[in-house]
């Protein structure tokens, strides 16, 4: 692999994520199938039959074991990992819960799917957002070259002894896992100086028997879930230093916690993350071109949430637009909630409109985009509450 | 003491745990009626009952008071009582 042309290759998304996780030598592979991420656990399957991954590949009976295997794997001191997306990431929820609990670092890539009812397989981030709370750090990828490289750091994110938390690399079912796009593969050396195999502290040992997360009653149980909060505010330090380290690697770039893109002289600033920040971006340069003082942050590590940096790269925007691919039933999108949360009392904080946007592959194009820009500059004109939100082409005629 | 990242302890701490102050009642062992089956050692889901020189000893350190022991016993020797502390 160490001709340039084999170096850079014309790959489907969940084929360019399969050669990252086999760089990355995992110790254990639990697999089970869901579309739309089937195409990189079946291509991992491949790499093993065919005798180019040494690890053993462990076809589970369902998301629950396929994640508990991974809990175990990684208790025993191995490297781990497995793909879902949505009824399988619901259906490994309390293992994810448990094992951020037991601070173990494996690595999850969430095909972001809509959820059912009705049923969908369209993408959207409801599925991820779901685990949004059980501490596993949640890190989201717009193109297959940041799929590639993000898995890479990964491990390396989860493995460290600052961290020691599971990591979910999100990239949107579908757009991303099937579509082909060029990506610039790293020689294995670099992979092997960058990630060393992983050695914990803590693994089971018949010598030596222990216990994982054993019972905390009410005079250390918050404390228990304080240190993994607390590792997530630590981490967001430690995660960026781990991207400069893999970006003076790789040649390549994609920001910290946050990438800002036009923010300079920003009026209106658009929030969002996935692969609608490709389409978003593109919106941003038209918008430009026509003299808007338009900007976009677009998230990369959702947790722990970046608000720090998203505050100080928001300064002298007046109005913030949230796409959020999500919704908390009852509330607004996620992202939104966040974001109103932080900003909430801060000297000169722009408005913020949460716009819940793309749930189950209705599509955000560069004009739908527009029209987000305009809506928020009319808001903007006529004043608002700090709380509105809205669905974006809602089709209200065919509501029961 | 400190907390242990992922609540990682060593094996057979469990002991440490005297999960008998879970107890609001008590299981008491009349011995003018026990005839010695073993029902209740046999029975008790937390392996509190222990046999010392040929008596059956409930060990309250671990009793959790959850009344399978009295409930079972063939020869009513068991009486649960309130605990009082």
């Amino acid at each position: 692999m160490s001709n340039k042309n084999e170096m850079e290759r014309v790959l489907e998304g969940s084929e360019a994520v399969a050669l990252a996780v086999k760089a990355c030598r995992p110790d254990v592979i639990s697999s089970y199938p869901i579309s739309p991420q089937t195409h990189i656990l079946e291509a991992l399957a491949r790499m093993v039959a065919n005798g180019e991954l040494a690890t053993e590949y462990v076809r589970a009976e369902s998301e629950f074991s396929a994640a508990s295997v991974l809990s175990g794997a990684s208790v025993a001191g191995g490297r781990s990992y497995t793909a879902s997306t949505s009824q399988g990431l619901l259906l490994m929820t309390e293992v994810i819960y448990a094992s951020a609990g037991m601070r173990l670092p494996f690595v999850i890539t969430g095909a972001n799917r809509s959820i059912s009812a009705p049923i969908s397989i369209q993408p959207d981030n409801q599925d991820a957002m779901s685990l949004r709370d059980s501490g596993i750090i949640q890190i989201y990828v717009e193109s297959s070259q940041e799929a590639y490289d993000t898995h890479i750091a990964a491990f390396k994110i989860a493995e460290d002894p600052k961290i020691l938390l599971p990591v979910m690399v999100c990239m949107d079912g579908w757009i991303l896992t099937h579509s082909y796009e060029r990506v610039k593969l790293l020689e294995q050396e670099k992979v092997d100086g960058f990630l060393p195999p992983y050695r914990p502290t803590n693994f089971m040992d018949v010598n030596d028997p222990k216990s994982w997360g054993a019972i905390a009653d009410d005079d250390t149980y918050m404390e228990f879930r304080y240190a993994i909060h607390d590792s997530m505010q630590i981490g967001k330090k430690r995660i960026k230093e781990i991207f400069v380290k893999l970006a003076e690697i790789t040649g390549r770039n994609f920001g910290g916690l946050i990438e800002t893109y036009k923010t300079t002289n920003a009026e209106v600033l658009l929030v969002a993350m996935g692969s609608v920040v490709g389409t978003a971006k593109d919106a941003v340069d038209d918008l430009r071109l026509d003299g808007k003082k338009v900007g976009l942050i677009k998230i990369r590590c959702y947790r722990p949430f970046p608000y720090e940096d998203i505050i100080e790269a928001a300064k002298g925007a007046r109005i913030v637009a949230v796409i959020d691919a999500n919704v908390s039933m009852g509330s607004e999108g996620a992202v939104g909630m966040d974001l109103k949360a932080k900003f909430y009392g801060k000297l000169d904080a722009p408005a913020i409109v949460d716009v819940i946007a793309g749930l189950g592959g209705r599509v955000v194009s560069k004009r739908t985009i527009s029209e987000i820009v305009e809506r928020a500059e009319d808001t903007l004109r006529l004043g608002i509450s700090q709380s509105e939100y809205y669905w974006k082409d809602l089709n209200r005629e065919i509501l029961p | 003491m400190k907390i242990a990242l992922g609540a990682v302890v060593k094996g057979g701490t469990s002991l440490a745990y005297k999960t008998g102050s879970w107890r609001d009642q008590k299981p008491v062992i009349q011995y003018e009626l026990c005839k010695k089956c073993g029902i209740c050692e046999m029975v008790c889901p937390d392996s509190a009952i222990h046999v010392v020189d040929e008596t059956y000893i409930i060990d309250y350190d671990y009793c959790k008071g959850c009344g399978l022991c009295a409930y079972e016993c063939s020869a009513g020797a068991i009486e649960i009582v309130l605990e009082v502390k």
